[in-house]
């Protein structure tokens, strides 16, 4: 059987390089949606053209964020796959159920201000972070 | 699903990381397969007997868990 170097493999290096392919388009991503949310009021006085079209690059590069992901999900190996799809199973489940119930509680008022997205947005990424904690432990 | 994946990596002097490498797996999911945690797919079972010049079940044994 042959025995190469383990350092550098073909299938090693092209997750290396999906990997830095969604952090470019996650960076792009976010620069573009502070653009859309800053540059109306600070850059270009709520021009609608312009906010128009920073709304649109914000859209596009999230598509493209997305293709990335699912390029970069496709070229895991197999138990990687699991893992992640266990993550997004549990955090799609948390963010459903917690979403809905936190809606509920300003509708019935049992709290006293407006739900805000970034609360549920958030409570999303550290579910599928711990989720994916959990889920490398499961396997070591 | 036993497996004795460990005994014929040593047999052929292949680290972890080298079986991962000949089937394009991580190393972490080779120690997942060898320590009976994860099972491998069909096709990697295959590629796996394959690469040791062996037949699935010389490598592979099914337990029926109720």
């Amino acid at each position: 059987m042959k025995q190469t170097d383990a350092s550098s493999t073909g299938w090693q290096a092209s997750n290396t390089h999906n990997k830095r392919r969604v952090s470019v388009w996650v960076a792009a991503w976010v620069v573009s949606m502070a653009m859309a949310a800053f540059g109306p009021r600070f850059l270009w006085d709520f021009n609608t053209a312009l906010t128009v079209i920073s709304v649109l690059i914000n859209l596009a590069l999230g598509a493209g964020m997305i293709m990335a992901n699912i390029r970069q999900v496709k070229g895991m190996d197999e138990m990687q796959q699991k893992i992640f799809l266990d993550a997004s199973a549990v955090t799609l489940g948390v963010g459903l159920i917690a979403g809905c119930s936190y809606e509920l509680l300003e509708d019935i008022r049992l709290i006293g201000f407006q739900p805000e997205i970034s609360h549920l947005i958030l409570l999303m990424c550290l579910t599928f972070a711990l989720s994916l904690i959990v889920g490398n432990r499961r396997y070591q | 699903m036993k497996n004795n994946i460990r005994v014929l990596r040593n047999e052929r002097s292949l680290t972890q990381a080298q079986l991962a490498q000949a089937l394009e797996v991580s190393r972490q999911t080779i120690n997942a397969i060898e320590k009976e945690k994860f099972d491998p797919s069909l096709p990697l079972a295959f590629k796996t007997a394959r690469l040791f010049n062996l037949a699935i079940e010389d490598i592979f044994e099914y337990e029926h868990v109720e």
